[in-house]
């Protein structure tokens, strides 16, 4: 059948680009965008970089498209501040709290919320960082020269100890593992992470617990570890994690992933007949890795399965598979970390230890090929090591271009 | 008709993804500033150079056919 009506449901990155991939690819007939927040769709990255800076002047926009833009140039009908609901993939339905929606083909892009701490919300000077709302938050806490404490070693939580620190603020990181990043980069890179805090000023407390919260009036101040110390806060920040919002998903048919319910596609995206999905919330077989299942949290993925997933939903026929080298990239302290490929590995080198050279390199081995690249401070190099991993590149063309061969 | 390639300095912030899509044209300098090798690819670079405009997170490059 051929498609009229295109729903996408997830008014973000994968969200837009799936809408502006469409038109792109010739789609005239409707295309609705779904939106649970009531903004415009938005860009999440500078979130914890740019827009959490001491400014006199406010922030720059991160929305990327002006409503009349959608509207007019891209004949997008738009239905912000009404989540969907349920799904019905056989009377091709998706459900909002008040009506529903007919589609002949669905993308459904609704990344993910992020998890919170259990009993703690309420409490003022407490929050995640997923939403510009969030990020506003933030700022504002900061600009008020909030003692920041961020419970969880991830990416984004480091942004944001590093923008405090930036202002001059004490900020302190919490991380239960003896070694922040272990599971997402390895030991290696994770203790070069952690000398990225130390080095900056950040306290960071490893193989912690946080026990509890403090609070008087209802507002935070400080977090008790399970060594019973406290450290003071007004400032709280929860970065443990991200779950694949799919609830809307459930009694639809869809499988989802046992252990996070993200929803589960095939190489081309393709969740059922008529629906397909991209972005943060689809685990896929990435055909670059001999189809190892993956779920991203990436920028650059989202974008590029949004574009795909509706390229294929107007063209299940012609549908083509996505084989991609996961890419990230985060600022910390002024120093920029990139990282390629996948870093679950039967071998990570570190290359930098060997040439002695202070910008940290590691190769990431699986068998008898490089999958995987991470860099501290060189940016002329990481695009190289992904044209590697794209065109699988053996490990001794690996070290021998990192000139340790 | 040719093709010329528009670089935003301001909006650039040298992640490189262009790099990764057309190596020949874009390249990431050390200081983390990007190149532009070639303002005016030869057509054979088409391809490449509108791949490297999607790719770029920041919407810093342009394509004007001159
Ligand atoms: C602060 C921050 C910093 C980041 N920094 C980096 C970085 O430096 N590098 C990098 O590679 N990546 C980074 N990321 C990750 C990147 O932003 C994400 O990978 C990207 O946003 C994913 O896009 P998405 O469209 O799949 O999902 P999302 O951006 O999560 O958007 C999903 C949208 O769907 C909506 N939605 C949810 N449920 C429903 C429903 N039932 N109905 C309708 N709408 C719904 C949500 O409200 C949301 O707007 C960062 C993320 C954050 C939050
Ligand atoms: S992808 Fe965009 S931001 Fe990144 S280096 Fe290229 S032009 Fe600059």
């Amino acid at each position: 059948m051929t498609v009229d009506h295109l729903v996408v449901v997830g008014a973000s990155l994968a969200g837009i680009r799936a809408v502006e991939s469409a038109r792109k690819a010739g789609h005239t007939g409707r295309i609705t965008l779904v939106g649970a927040e009531e903004h415009l769709p938005y860009d999440r990255p500078p979130l914890s970089k740019a827009f959490l800076e001491a400014s006199e002047e406010a922030p720059a926009d991160p929305r990327f498209r002006t409503e009349e833009h959608l509207r007019d140039e891209l004949g997008v009908e738009l239905r912000l501040g009404a989540p969907a609901t349920g799904l019905d993939p056989k009377a091709r339905l998706i459900a909002l709290d008040d009506t529903e929606i007919g589609y002949d083909a669905l993308v459904a892009t609704t990344g993910g919320t992020a998890r919170r701490l259990p009993g703690t919300d309420g409490i003022a000077g407490v929050h995640t960082l997923r939403t510009w709302d969030d990020a506003v938050a933030v700022r504002s806490a900061l600009d008020a020269g909030a003692r920041t404490v961020v419970i969880g070693a991830g990416f984004i939580g480091s942004e944001v100890a590093s923008a405090a620190r930036k202002r001059g603020l004490p900020a302190t990181v919490v991380e239960s593992l003896p070694v922040p990043l272990v599971r997402s980069v390895g030991e290696d890179m994770g203790h070069a992470c952690a000398y990225l805090h130390r080095a900056h000023g950040t306290d960071l407390f490893c193989g912690a617990t946080v026990l509890s919260l403090e609070q008087v009036d209802g507002r935070v101040t400080g977090v008790r570890l399970g060594d019973r110390s406290t450290v003071p806060a007004d400032l709280v920040v929860v970065g443990i994690g991200v779950d694949p919002s799919t609830g809307w998903l459930e009694g639809s048919g869809l499988e989802v992933h046992e252990r996070d319910h993200g929803v589960v596609a095939d190489a081309t995206l393709r969740c059922a007949d008529g629906v397909y999905a991209a972005g943060d919330v689809v685990h896929f077989p990435n055909k670059l890795f001999d189809g190892e299942m993956m779920r991203l949290e990436h920028w650059t993925t989202a974008a590029e399965q949004g574009a795909l997933a509706a390229r294929n939903a107007l063209d299940p026929d012609h549908a083509t598979e996505l084989g991609t080298v996961p890419y990230f990239w985060s600022d910390w302290y002024g120093s920029r970390i990139q990282f390629v490929g996948r870093p679950q590995a039967d071998e990570i080198r570190v290359i930098s230890a060997e040439t002695g050279d202070a910008r940290f390199l590691a190769l990431y081995r699986r068998a008898d090929r490089l999958v995987g690249t991470i860099t501290i401070d060189r940016p002329t190099q990481i695009m190289k090591y992904k044209r590697l991993i794209a065109t699988r590149a053996s490990w001794a063309e690996a070290l021998e271009f990192a000139g340790v061969g | 008709m040719s093709l010329q390639v528009v670089l935003d300095q301001d909006k650039c912030s040298g992640l490189g993804l262009c790099e990764a899509e057309a190596p020949e044209i874009f390249e990431v300098r050390e200081d983390g500033s990007l190149a532009v090798l070639d303002e005016t690819p030869a057509d054979e670079h088409r391809m490449a150079c509108e791949a490297a405009v999607a790719a770029c997170p920041t919407e810093a490059l342009r394509l004007i056919e001159s």
